[in-house]
């Protein structure tokens, strides 16, 4: 461990480079990471305002602010700017500063692919936000663009969703296949696949699960191509398609893509806990294997994206049973965290209280997965707020609490300043109670029956819906003041020990903070 | 360190992973309609002419068959079947007359697509003539009328007692403008 620290002092002159083009040409992993952070900070400021759009309008019944027409280029964007560009960026960025600070690798394998695939980025959200300033408007048609709405009565714009989709497609996969490439090329002697961190597996997991969907998610976009330009009939019933094969295509995407989202999350989750908890993580193994399982199951599960298309009695069963089955990993994972608490010496710094909540809120968003996973229950869920309150109780306490808890955790890493932890702990209660007022009231809407995607309501969902709003503006406003931390965390604070947490493991706690911009250029031992 | 494979050939090996998985997407088009072909599911019936042997009558039971027509959006014509529904047993041959009205003054193509519900009894629904097979075109003002000739399986499930076929009318005037020289149709009427 010492030669590492030797080594940084020999290394004294060889900081990046002056100025934008620093940013423009980096190779370095901790740079593009810190870009794919701010990035996907930034997506999530403009998907964010997005939705307080969406419950303004929807604060009283009736309309009031926007029209049905804007509305509905709101939601899908708000979807497609989150998914695409907020949450898979923000994991990205977290991969590329810390995958090669845990495993001991002087950097990314393929650090020049790695600039191009951050910078295709603002490219495609370029593209895709200027859609909606074009003539007929953005995307409209929700975030899973089903056809015929996302061909035949589709926006003109939706060639440049296409081309926009294709281009952060093809980053993801770049993405994927150098953190693959990282993972199993560079680790340092003697970090073996069962030594390493969890937030490693888990992204070494999701990366294959990347570029196994990415492509299919491409193939379908440019379908979608084709059939609006090229006269072919690969959704249109007319010349021999159909629709319904769109959303079978879509969700054999659609359901990894969720996995995609919430695995590195798991994570992260999986190494604060022990740290916060001072107890190894209980069931490495079993976490690992719980994780390869999830996503194995991931790819015979998606037609319960659509029970209600008219899908044959057996195909409901099996996909409902499979649906079911996922539940099992899910819970050795839940288990084996509880376990890590339990009988822990408990501290709860802001790292940790994210990862609480996660623990807990993640596994409300998980049972009502199971409601909806059940057929005949689900003919009266799908396209209901019910719907909505679930995948936001998985993504938003789920993998944005985990981007969060992740923040934290590294920030003294990054910054070489700790943050402040009374903001940080007033950021974390205002999250968690806004979060809860915006999306636990949407069960119950959603179960009496109010349609997602509507910008008007039914007078006797008035009172529920206010809630909502109060909690998705608290929820919102809150996020201004963890880019208020971050920023002082940055400009200065009290410094930051090489190993900031008394209870952390791993070999990023090893070099100084802030981590020099070149560490481990002689790998480290690992025993 | 690098105790597998060098990362050149790593990563030749994703990109190749990549590139199979985007075939893929493409290969499930197939892979739909097969699948849905070999287990008769989403109402989908045979695009050609049933030319199988007639089964035996069974006049233990009788089943009633139902027609809906539905024009797809941007559709104009008049179109719809003789009557509402017959009943009939299993194992006969029956034919339904459908009428469609060009109220139009274009000449327009259309191309009618059929589908069974329940589902599972589209596998037992031959039809040895119908107007689904080709498109339609027709002339401004022109009224056509077009039979659907079928048989329902005398293996249909017995607890299936009644069916529907609808029909959804699309225009394919556009798509078809290329391969058909509608201007010189207008001339020779």
């Amino acid at each position: 461990m010492s030669a590492v620290i030797d080594h940084h002092h020999a290394d004294h002159g060889h900081g990046p480079a002056k100025g934008l083009m620093r940013w423009v040409l980096t190779t370095n992993h901790k740079d593009i990471g810190s870009m794919y952070l701010w990035f996907s900070f930034a997506m999530f400021l403009l998907g964010g305002s997005m939705a307080m759009i969406i419950r303004a309008e929807l604060f009283q019944p009736g309309l009031q602010l926007v029209q049905p027409e804007f509305f509905n280029q709101m939601t899908t964007s708000h979807g497609l700017i989150m998914v695409f560009g907020a949450v898979m960026p923000a994991f990205v960025g977290l991969a590329n500063w810390m995958i090669p600070l845990m495993i001991g690798a002087p950097d990314m394998a393929l650090p020049r692919m790695n600039n191009f695939s951050f910078w295709l980025l603002p490219a495609a959200f370029g593209l895709l936000i200027s859609t909606l300033f074009m003539e007929g408007g953005g995307p409209n048609f929700g975030w899973t663009f089903y056809a015929p709405l996302s061909t035949t009565y589709a926006p003109p714009s939706v060639t440049f969703f296409i081309f926009a989709i294709h281009l952060a497609g093809i980053s993801s996969i770049m993405g994927a296949i150098n953190i693959i490439a990282t993972i199993l090329n560079l680790r340092a002697p003697g970090m073996t696949l069962m030594k390493m961190p969890l937030f490693v597996w888990t992204w070494l997991i999701t990366a294959f699960l990347l570029i196994a969907v990415m492509p299919v998610l491409a193939g379908a976009v440019t379908m979608m191509l084709m059939d609006i330009h090229f006269g072919t009939s690969f959704f249109n019933a007319a010349g021999g398609g159909d629709p319904v094969m769109f959303q079978h295509i879509f969700w054999f995407f659609g359901h990894p893509e969720v996995y995609i989202m919430i695995l590195p999350a798991f994570g992260t989750v999986s190494m604060i806990i022990p740290a916060f908890a001072r107890k190894p993580l209980f069931g490495y193994t079993s976490m690992v294997y719980a994780t390869g399982a999830i996503a194995f199951l991931s790819f015979a599960v998606w037609a319960h994206h659509m029970f209600t298309v008219g899908i044959p009695l057996t195909g409901e069963l099996f996909f409902m049973y499979a649906t079911m089955l996922i539940a099992v990993p899910t819970g050795v994972k839940v288990f084996n965290w509880v376990s890590t608490m339990f009988r822990g010496s408990l501290t709860f710094e802001a790292p940790m209280l994210f990862s609480v909540a996660f623990v807990i809120l993640f596994t409300i968003g998980g049972f009502s997965g199971l409601m909806l996973a059940m057929a005949p229950a689900d003919f009266q869920y799908h396209d209901t707020y019910f719907v909505v309150a679930h995948f936001h109780y998985v993504l938003v306490p789920g993998a944005i609490f985990g981007i969060f808890a992740s923040a934290y955790y590294w920030l003294p890493k990054w910054t070489g300043h700790m943050y402040d932890e009374v903001l940080a702990k007033t950021h974390f209660w205002m999250s968690f109670i806004g979060m809860n007022l915006a999306f636990f009231p949407m069960h119950f809407v959603g179960l009496a029956g109010m349609p997602r995607r509507i910008p008007d309501y039914n007078m006797m969902f008035a009172n529920f819906n206010m809630v909502s709003s109060i909690g998705a503006f608290m929820f919102g406003a809150t996020q201004l003041l963890f880019l208020y931390i971050v920023i002082k965390c940055i400009r200065g604070g009290p410094k930051a020990a090489a190993k900031p947490w008394e209870g952390a493991e791993g070999l990023e706690w090893t070099v100084p903070s802030p981590a020099p911009y070149h560490t481990f250029t002689t790998p480290p031992e690992v025993k | 360190m690098s105790e597998g494979i060098s990362t050149k050939r790593l990563v030749s090996r994703l990109a190749l992973l990549v590139v199979g998985m985007f075939g893929f997407g493409f290969l499930l088009v197939p892979i739909y309609d097969v699948m849905c072909d070999a287990f008769g599911i989403n109402g989908k019936t045979r695009g050609t002419a049933y030319e199988g042997t007639v089964s035996a009558i069974d006049e233990t039971r009788s089943v009633r068959v139902q027609f809906v027509s539905t024009n797809a959006e941007g559709m104009n014509w008049s179109f719809g079947p003789a009557a509402n529904q017959l009943v009939m047993h299993p194992g006969e041959t029956r034919e339904m007359i459908f009428t469609a009205y060009n109220p139009t003054d274009k000449p327009m193509v259309a191309q009618a697509i059929p589908s069974v519900s329940p589902s599972k009894a589209a596998a037992y629904f031959h039809k040895t003539e119908c107007f689904c097979f080709t498109q339609q075109v027709l002339q401004p003002g022109e009224r056509v009328e077009m039979p659907v000739r079928f048989i329902v399986d005398a293996a249909l499930p017995g607890e299936v007692q009644r069916l529907t076929l609808a029909y959804t009318l699309f225009d394919v005037t556009e798509r078809m403008a290329a391969s058909l020289d509608l201007a010189s149709m207008q001339h020779s009427n």
